[in-house]
């Protein structure tokens, strides 16, 4: 009775870890199911490349290119700002400062990793796109670079707390050894330490990027909402994310417009699903 | 002119130094801001009474409750699958390919973007199972999306403690199951709940999710039914800022103070829950 029991409580919580991967494939197969519709029309071709985003004209064009280089100007842009602000930031907080401040430091990345995306969205509008207006004498603040600057503070919560954990994970024995050596612990820092947290670094970074190309609102609320090819980082873009949160509320269900947010969602899903993956991959491969 | 490596390092450190205060002033800034200009805001009325006019004027009380009922149903969903999830990635699992897969998607629910858990839940569980737009299809979007965050810090939590207690109660000829409901649970528990809050805050605050699954513009009532829809602060402010014309700013810092406020406050009660634990802990 009581073998039975547990056989029965083992198999349901067996049943649970499948569960994880039943959510995926379901995500997959919900974004699939509405998104490939969408190339009974469309040829994926003009999908994928086509240099017009207009659903609402006549007839209706469902290039996705301005929308993919709009999310990648602003990954770039936060990219270029948060690697080297987070990387500074693990390695004071793991190496450098004095316990008390690695504690508020600490305290203060929570922080800023809690505040949720749509209020750093309203501030950025109200705070940061004047500056962004004035500082580069543009007729709007909101930009692609005004959407980085925001994203790079939304990324750097994510980085610094793996990146913090790899190099803190370095053996002691290394730092130690170079130390004897005669090395300052700042040669120490970025000839030993750096390079052996490398592969967490790495997967840090990534899962850093995988945050800024899924956010949301922020971008939406930042960027300025202008669906046409970019040309500089500091006119109005419109990212992939934005696009669909932006104009489902608008589509009939069933519609072509309604798939082609599905099929952006699919992309979307698709590149974060790599990321992951070899992010994943760098921190595994850490470990051996 | 050759620096010596002492002044590199002096100088080295400042900039990382002066790196970590640049992270840190973001978090000051909007702090003071939404302080400043929300605190006058907040009243006893603003927080219990419905929005009149369009918005422009009454109180966030349905927003409050929508948001509350949310993450409420969410956790609800969220919590018993994703602990009994890390238990059979910690207590039973072997180390096989299966194991691996399980472990990949749990990484990868943590990477989808927050729209496309929305684009999921419109069409699984507002078209597909139709649930309409409703609490039910909003929390439970929401709970799949919390589940990776409780998964791993409850695996975490599971993982610390020490294979000695295990050891000993099946030594005793406890079984697996009761030596886990036993004596592993309880030691992990209070790890479990703080990653659990940290997820929840998360859940607070998110729209993207809650846009095409849950969200009413403006509905100045309480909702009736978990199949009802209901109003929610963050959408609420994402529509007082940039939906509706001439709203007061002190509404919308308002109503992104009191956002913040509940989702600060539930951090601040898991950091508080996890010092005190760690400051307990004999092994």
């Amino acid at each position: 009775m009581r073998k039975f029991r547990e056989a029965i409580i083992e198999k349901t919580i067996l049943l649970n870890g499948f569960a994880c991967i039943l959510f995926v494939v379901l995500i997959f197969v919900f974004l699939a199911k509405d998104g490939l519709t969408l190339f009974r029309t469309i040829a994926i071709q003009d999908f994928l490349f086509g240099q017009i985003w207009s659903p609402l004209a006549e007839p209706p064009q469902f290039g996705i290119l301005p929308l993919f280089l709009g999310s990648l100007f602003v990954t770039v842009g936060a990219t270029v700002i948060s690697v080297p602000l987070g990387m500074a930031c693990a390695i004071f907080i793991g190496e450098i400062a004095p316990r008390w401040m690695r504690e508020v430091l600490k305290a203060g990345v929570e922080l800023l990793a809690a505040i949720p995306s749509i209020v750093i969205g309203f501030i950025g509008m109200t705070m940061l796109g004047p500056v962004v207006k004035s500082l580069f004498h543009l007729p709007t603040g909101l930009t692609a670079v005004t959407g980085s600057i925001a994203l790079a503070f939304m990324a750097i919560p994510t980085m610094v707390s793996i990146m913090e954990d790899a190099i803190t994970s370095v053996p002691r024995t290394y730092k130690e050894g170079s130390l004897a050596l005669g090395a300052t612990h700042w040669q120490t820092i970025y000839r030993v330490i750096i390079p052996a947290a490398s592969s967490g670094i790495v997967a840090a970074i990534m899962l850093g990027i995988g945050r800024v190309i899924g956010e949301t609102m922020a971008v939406m609320m930042l960027t300025g909402n202008a669906s046409v090819m970019p040309k500089t980082i500091l006119a109005p873009v419109r990212t992939m994310t934005a696009t669909i949160a932006a104009e489902m509320g608008e589509t009939v269900r069933g519609s072509e417009h309604y798939f082609a947010l599905f099929a952006i969602g699919l992309v979307l899903f698709g590149i974060t699903f790599l990321i992951n993956f070899l992010a994943d991959m760098a921190r595994h491969r850490k470990k051996k | 002119m050759k620096l010596k490596p002492q002044t590199k390092q002096k100088i080295a450190f400042a900039l990382l130094g002066l790196a970590a205060v640049v992270v840190i002033i973001p978090v000051a800034v909007i702090l003071i801001i939404l302080i400043k200009r929300g605190l006058p805001a907040i009243s006893w009325q603003f927080l219990t009474e419905m929005p009149r006019m369009g918005m422009r004027a009454g109180g966030i009380f349905p927003a409050i409750m929508g948001t509350l009922c949310l993450v409420a149903g969410a956790i609800g969903v969220a919590l018993p699958l994703g602990v009994l999830t890390a238990i059979y990635l910690v207590e039973y699992a072997k180390k096989n390919w299966w194991t691996r897969m399980i472990e990949i998607a749990v990484v990868n629910l943590a990477g989808v973007p927050s729209v496309v858990y929305g684009l999921f839940g419109l069409g699984l569980f507002v078209i597909f199972f139709h649930f309409g737009s409703s609490i039910v299809a909003g929390a439970l979007t929401l709970a799949i999306m919390e589940l990776p965050v409780i998964i791993t810090s409850s695996k975490e939590a599971l993982m610390s403690v020490p294979r000695s207690f295990r050891e000993a109660s099946l030594a005793l000829g406890v079984s697996k199951w009761e030596t886990i409901r036993c004596v592993v649970l309880p030691n992990a528990l209070p790890g479990i709940l703080t990653g659990s809050i940290l997820g929840v805050s998360r859940t607070a605050g998110e729209t993207a999710p809650i846009l095409f699954t849950v969200a009413a513009f403006y509905l100045p009532r309480l909702p009736q039914s978990i199949f009802d829809q209901c109003m929610a602060l963050p959408y609420h402010l994402y529509v007082l800022s940039t939906q509706v014309p001439n709203v007061k700013p002190a509404l919308q810092y308002g109503t992104a103070l009191v956002l913040v406020g509940m989702v600060f406050s539930l951090n601040l009660v898991a950091i508080i829950v996890r010092a005190h634990i760690r400051s307990k802990k004999q092994w």
